[in-house]
């Protein structure tokens, strides 16, 4: 199954390595991970998404919660959520091209952000179904370059992460 | 007053009450080592090799209760401490290795002995640190040992740049430090201890499992205490020893790989597992898919991902293991429920029907040394009460199944890394913590020749060690794989060109002796023994073809247990190729 874990994590150097290594040195898969700081400065926020079976993401999750440099996390797959991924993409947008490519973008809610005479560069964001679609409709002759950020997410409701 | 960073380093050291540091001078640790020089507060061990002053930290660690202390330089220095904290790692042992680093303006330049000695150890330490400002440094050393010491022990790394180390600062040591993203729990919950407690006091044919976490955990009394209240048969891992009284009738030997038959055989057929401060390593479980087929679980550890890690636990508790037997002693006293003296009748005429094959019989000689005769003679000698550091393979095996440890802490070796090399260092650890009492390193012809460097530490501090040297002149343990699973092809697991180990420990200003009749065996041992200011090594020449028994093999159940050719009523038909 795949789940979602939102880890706070104190924003020092080699916090982001001891997750990784973690996971390359027990031989559990990161499908995706991102990390920024919090609006503490001290503290970083990290949304890690990986797949495994119960007792394995028991282990992860373990396993993550030793690391002296994880403060708090949480499996954001066990309760509702929010997860958005954000894309950004250059395509080839020459002549007959250009007003399907944005009528595309306008579909998927995008939003152009950069024109030459033969390329757009389009923002959009989603969860990562929706990006996939995207992709799909746009057909791969025409991409020149795609930037995925990785799913960041939150709980639904009013309770959070924090200290 | 301002003081260098160096001087607050030994400042801290002291403020923290450590006695000895283990190590090894170099340039990026000099202005360390002057300060050392300049006070007698810390005493420094001089090693001959980093991986020693590991080890010696881990030995100093597993036979005292202490935080053992390692120093050394950055480059060859830290990358040479790696396995030995690896060693402590896998033991859970508390250690503090500090390691100089170059000038942190040169960090990344690729500068001479210089490595990335955080990101190296990284996957073997509990946590380690980079202090980059003179600030940071008490702190950080405080921080270190309160890691190493609390919840799980285990190692942890300081790597000190040259220049911080010259920087000034005032100097302040933190009484104590609270992190808020590290808080390792004590107490069990009161809840799970009470069902844990319910269904020990039900079980029909029960069994307690114990393992290094009772040592580390300073939870032996209770456990003995609860054991003999209940009167319930106990086992315990290779890392376990001496957490039960193994001279107590409770006691049905160490369980796993090279186990008892009867630990191995309760476990099997138990119908209700204790596990304490063990963590079902694959060498005690074997083949996962038969553990245990009619046990309900209860498991005791500080460290929450130890539990149902391998096996499913039906009862988990989280907390200290000392803490948590308490508890369970007084909820066994006020129990209304009584233990089913019937079946526990019952359940021990099983036990003693399998014990009563004697399983750790072996064929003796006259003619030749057999190495569990020497072991035998040498807790008959020391009564059981001698510090024991080991090295890895059938000696190791061997010494854990017939010196019969009553107390913890007596029994010191590699059991998770299984690091040959580690026994000679860590007897050394082992002296300095226990001055006056007797030290013995059992090991093998291969083992000691990793670390053979240390006699001459040995010599420089007077340590008397006894090293009994099980020589077969093979890497046993190898051999036996090699005889057993590969057709008796042994492949460059022959120690050929030995030195002259006589000469050798002479050579180094010890005593040196051979022994290759079985007959001077008890002889060379009192001699030994009664040498109390003097290294002896006494090198024992012992039966080539000996293995390890009972084993299982390899995929095996518990149960499925191979059993000395004696059982077999055959006798040897051993050979080597």
């Amino acid at each position: 199954m795949r789940h979602i874990i939102s880890i706070l994590l104190e924003n020092e150097s080699g916090a982001l390595s001891r997750v990784a290594g973690l996971f390359s040195a027990r031989g559990y898969n990161i499908e995706s991970l991102t990390v920024a700081v919090t609006e503490d400065p001290t503290l970083s926020r990290m949304t890690l998404v990986t797949r495994g079976s119960d007792e394995i993401i028991e282990q992860i999750t373990k396993q993550l919660n030793k690391l002296v440099d994880v403060v708090k996390l949480v499996d954001l797959t066990e309760g509702a959520h929010i997860e958005r991924e954000m894309l950004l993409i250059k395509v080839e947008a020459s002549n007959g091209a250009r007003e399907e490519i944005k009528r595309l973008a306008d579909i998927f809610r995008g939003r152009i952000i950069d024109v030459t005479d033969t390329a757009y560069t389009i923002e959009l964001t989603g969860n990562g179904d929706k990006l996939d679609a995207f992709l799909q409709a746009l057909g791969k002759s025409s991409i020149i370059e795609v930037v995925r950020s990785g799913p960041s997410a939150i709980a639904r409701g009013d309770k959070g992460l924090h200290l | 007053m301002e003081l260098t960073g160096a001087e607050i380093f030994v400042r801290c050291l002291r403020d923290e009450g450590v006695e000895y540091v283990f190590g090894y001078p170099g340039g990026a640790s000099l202005h360390i080592y002057d300060a050392l020089y300049k006070q007698d507060a810390v005493k420094h061990i001089l090693t001959r090799h980093e991986q020693g002053a590991a080890h010696a930290a881990d030995g100093y660690a597993r036979s005292s209760g202490k935080p053992g202390v390692a120093l050394v330089t950055s480059g060859p220095g830290v990358t040479n401490t790696v396995t030995g904290i690896a060693t402590a790692y896998m033991d859970s042992i508390p250690i503090v290795v500090f390691s100089g680093q170059v000038a942190t303006s040169l960090i990344g330049n690729d500068a001479f002995q210089e490595v990335d000695a955080v990101g190296i150890t990284r996957p073997c330490v509990k946590h380690n640190f980079l202090v980059k400002d003179v600030k940071d440094l008490a702190a950080t050393i405080k921080k270190a040992f309160y890691i190493a010491t609390t919840g799980r022990p285990g190692p942890v790394l300081v790597d000190i740049p040259k220049d911080v180390t010259a920087c000034k600062t005032e100097y302040h040591y933190p009484k104590e430090i609270a992190l808020r993203s590290y808080a390792p729990v004590t107490k069990g919950h009161s809840g799970q201890i009470r069902k844990a407690v319910d269904l020990i006091v039900q079980a029909k044919r029960p069994m307690v499992y114990t393992g290094g976490g009772v040592i580390l955990g300073e939870g032996s009394k209770p456990l003995t205490e609860l054991v003999r209240l209940l009167g319930y048969p106990c086992t315990n891992t290779l890392m376990g020893l001496g957490g039960f009284p193994a001279t107590d009738p409770l006691f049905v030997g160490m369980l796993g790989m090279h186990g008892t038959y009867e630990a191995n055989m309760a476990m099997h057929e138990c119908d209700v597992l204790v596990a304490i401060g063990a963590r079902f390593d694959d060498r005690v479980t074997g083949d996962l898919a038969k553990f245990c087929p009619h046990a309900r679980t209860v498991h005791v550890d500080i460290d929450p991902a130890s539990i149902s890690k391998n096996v499913p636990v039906e009862i988990p508790i989280v907390g200290s293991v000392a803490a948590v037997l308490k508890e369970m002693i007084k909820l066994v006293k006020d129990s209304k429920t009584r233990v089913d003296k019937a079946a526990l009748q019952a359940w021990w005429k099983q036990i003693d029907e399998w014990r009563s094959l004697g399983c750790l019989k072996y064929e003796h000689s006259d003619k030749v040394i057999k190495p569990q005769a020497v072991i035998e003679k040498l807790h008959e000698l020391t009564a059981g009460g001698a510090f024991i550091t080991s090295d890895v393979g059938q000696h190791q095996m061997w010494t854990a199944q017939f010196y019969k440890f009553d107390k913890p802490r007596r029994w010191i070796n590699s059991g998770g890394l299984g690091t040959m090399g580690f026994g000679l260092p860590a007897a050394i650890g082992a002296q300095f913590a226990h001055p006056g009492e007797t030290v013995v390193c059992v090991t093998g012809e291969a083992s000691i020749q990793m670390c053979i460097q240390e006699l001459s530490t040995c010599k420089q501090y007077s340590l008397p060690i006894k090293i009994v040297n099980l020589n077969n002149r093979y890497m046993g343990m190898v051999r036996q794989w090699q005889e057993f699973f590969y057709d008796r092809r042994y492949s460059h697991s022959y120690m050929d060109a030995l030195p002259d180990f006589i000469k050798l420990a002479e050579s180094y200003g010890h005593v040196g002796m051979q022994i290759d009749k079985p007959a001077d065996v008890e002889g060379a041992l009192k001699e030994a023994l009664k040498l109390k200011d003097r290294l002896v090594f006494m090198d024992f020449i012992t039966d080539q073809t000996e293995n390890v028994y009972p084993m299982i093999a390899a995929g095996k159940g518990q149960h499925e247990m191979q059993l000395s050719p004696c059982h077999r009523g055959a006798t040897s038909e051993r050979e080597l190729a």
